[in-house]
């Protein structure tokens, strides 16, 4: 029992559940999910859809974390992904077939993987901050995106590329199905290899890493280049789901929805330890939360003031000074430094 | 132990040290530099961009991005970093309109939202210090919450129509020939002056420098840390108030939506002017300069008439990360003397 209450998932878990239960006692058909068309409908899959995009960057941010980084440019990455695909279906002879879809669709990926190539090269080789290295992407990047659509909203109707954000296989919702297999793999590759392990060593010190024989610069390039293919594939989803490109609002504030997934999953901002499953329940919480101010009829964008209020909660929880405040009163920093220059 | 006063005299200067000293106004020369080139490219390149006015229009059209590198200095400078100033700015403009509408005093007004500034400034800064959670966070948590506030006051523009605002709106006050200055500008001045007063002939500015420099260093000299770490965040909570109540002396309305990304374009100033994201280094007056050579891109952008508004953000990407590379070969230098 006591095991359990110290487990990191245990309180996530717990809040997720009590979003949920709390949902289901204002509307009674919330938990309900039924079967219409061939699909599966209701409130908890359409958490699932909308939640998607969130997801996946959260998971590439997880890693950009672990290695004690932080990817602030997701949001533009995910405009200019929706930006470039739906620009090239718009332009392409053929703005119906699956051919041009999956052209675009790679188009996007490719972009991803050039930017977080380019944020990972400031970081790792370069040397400067992430936050500050990605920060210039997150400034520019909005403005590349304007550049491609020529400052336009480009709409597209191609029902394979509408697929990806809207589309169903199996009944179940097609983002949430390539949400869950890039957490998979992400899984396997860092969980089943050394890879995880690896990323956290060069979290928790990158100089002593490096000098144990870890080639610590590729690993930080790599987790950019993840973040960059995740920001990527989730702007398609969003811009897939409304069938149009939107430059200035697609993934507005997403970097923000993702660390605060990451952060509540028990993922230390510190760098050096992550937790994958922590990050997905942080996710759905950010995306039930959403939905429970829309259930209890707040107006929606008050839920930015509940978003704050959550993570001032969750960071309060983390930090140790706030334990010890709690329990027993560390002696304070300026009396041990006293004491030291005594001695 | 004994708590240091003064700051020794600096008679015992070594010849490195003097090296330092004057690398140390490389990047915000540069800055100045670099803003005097865009003007003369400008007055090249097109017929009556050489004219005192429109200077004083980059002042005019910038006093709230002004105040709010201002206080983004100061929390650079102790390395540090504010993410919730563009939103504190929307929060202010709406609590002004809001009271404004409401029949309130605009003096009082003005009061209550700089007080309203200055402690959601201060309790952030209490929470990083207290608990010590990275500022980043407390501040990302802090853009939320005011631009959460913001919608909760109303989710609809609101115009402002009190009879001193709209005054202060279209006062001009005029200089010398056909010149002229709107009221803000200088307000947005006063407020410069005071820092650089504050940062260089106060111990408190002192304090700022030395936690930038090294914050242990600072602890174990006996300066006032933890208070200074909390009023810098304090200080730029304040000069958000400042700049939302300029914001709408400029734009008479108050809009939850106003001033999104401010923040990146006020951190852009401030590195731009030349303070070292670390921190420890850099100018008040140097963002002042950060401030001109934003305003300057964007004058250049409508005066060719052929370049998109986007082009503003992309450029202002590229000398973002132009001055962090030049920054990233200064701080190797000053390393290697």
């Amino acid at each position: 029992m006591n095991a359990l209450l110290k487990h990191r998932l245990t309180w996530p878990v717990l809040a997720l559940v009590l979003l949920l239960v709390l949902n289901q006692l204002f509307r009674s058909d919330f938990l309900s999910v039924r079967v219409q068309d061939g699909h599966l409908y209701g409130s908890l899959i359409d958490i699932l859809r909308n939640g998607a995009p969130t997801i996946l960057i959260a998971l590439g941010m997880t890693l950009v974390i672990a290695s004690r980084g932080i990817d602030l440019s997701v949001g533009a990455v995910a405009a200019i992904a929706g930006a470039v695909s739906c620009t090239y279906i718009y332009n392409s002879p053929d703005p119906t077939s699956l051919r041009t879809a999956a052209i675009g669709v790679s188009i996007a990926v490719v972009a991803g993987l050039a930017l977080g190539l380019w944020n990972g090269f400031l970081v790792a080789v370069i040397g400067i901050q992430p936050i500050i290295a990605t920060l210039v992407l997150m400034t520019a990047g909005r403005g590349l995106a304007q550049l491609v659509t020529d400052g336009q909203i480009i709409s597209v109707s191609n029902d394979p590329y509408q697929a990806i954000g809207a589309g169903f296989f199996l009944g179940l919702p097609i983002s949430i199905l390539i949400a869950v297999a890039a957490f998979a793999v992400a899984g396997l590759l860092t969980r089943r290899t050394a890879l995880g392990t690896l990323i956290e060593a060069v979290g928790i010190n990158p100089v002593a890493s490096r000098l144990a024989g870890l080639n610590a610069r590729t690993i930080t390039w790599t987790v950019y280049v993840f973040s960059g293919l995740c920001a990527a594939i989730a702007g398609l989803m969003i811009s897939s789901n409304v069938t149009a490109a939107d430059a200035n609002n697609a993934g507005l504030y997403i970097e923000m929805d993702a660390i605060l997934a990451v952060v509540i999953g028990g993922t230390s901002l510190a760098g050096g330890r992550y937790s994958l499953v922590g990050t997905l329940v942080g996710a759905l919480i950010i995306q039930t939360l959403t939905t429970t101010v829309y259930t209890l009829g707040i107006p929606p964008e008050v839920t930015l003031v509940f978003k704050a209020l959550v993570v001032i909660i969750v960071c309060l929880l983390q930090s140790s000074k706030a334990r010890t405040l709690l329990g027993k009163r560390k002696r304070p920093l300026t009396e041990q430094a006293e004491v030291k220059v005594a001695v | 132990m004994s708590v240091l006063t003064r700051t020794p005299a600096p008679q015992g200067r070594t010849r490195i040290s003097r090296l330092q000293g004057k690398a140390r106004y490389a990047p915000t020369l540069a800055t100045v530099g670099l803003f005097l080139a865009m003007f003369a490219a400008g007055a090249i390149m097109y017929p009556g961009f050489l004219s005192g006015q429109v200077f004083l229009n980059l002042l005019i059209d910038n006093t709230f991005l002004i105040v709010l590198a201002v206080g983004m200095t100061f929390v650079i400078l102790t390395g540090g970093i504010d993410l919730s100033v563009g939103s504190v700015v929307a929060l202010s403009m709406m609590i002004a309109a809001a009271l404004l509408q409401a029949g309130w005093n605009p003096i009082a007004v003005i009061a209550l939202v700089l007080l309203t500034g200055a402690t959601f400034g201060l309790l952030m800064g209490l929470v990083i210090q207290v608990f010590e959670i990275q500022p980043f966070i407390v501040t990302l948590a802090g853009l939320f919450l005011a631009r959460g506030l913001c919608y909760v006051i109303s989710v609809d523009s609101i115009t402002v129509t009190d009879p001193f605002f709209t005054a202060m709106a279209q006062a001009r006050i005029p200089l010398t020939g056909n010149l002229f200055i709107a009221p803000g500008v200088v307000i947005a001045l006063v407020v410069v002056a005071i820092a650089f007063y504050v940062l260089h002939q106060t111990r408190f500015g002192r304090t700022v420098y030395a936690i930038g420099g090294g914050e242990s260093s600072a602890l174990l000299m006996g300066l006032a840390v933890p208070r200074t770490k909390v009023l810098v965040y304090g200080i730029s909570g304040l000069c958000s108030a400042i700049a939302g109540i300029l914001f709408s002396f400029y734009s008479l309305s108050g809009y939850s939506l106003a001033a999104t990304g401010l923040e990146l374009d006020a951190i852009a100033a401030v590195v731009v002017g030349g303070t070292l994201l670390t921190g420890g280094y850099g100018y008040v007056l140097g963002s002042l300069a950060g401030v001109l050579i934003l305003g300057i891109v964007q004058t250049f952008i409508s005066y060719e008439g052929t370049l998109s508004s986007w082009w503003t953000r992309i450029v202002i990407g590229a000398l973002l990360l132009a001055f962090i590379l030049l920054q990233k070969l200064f701080s190797r230098k000053v390393k290697l003397t």
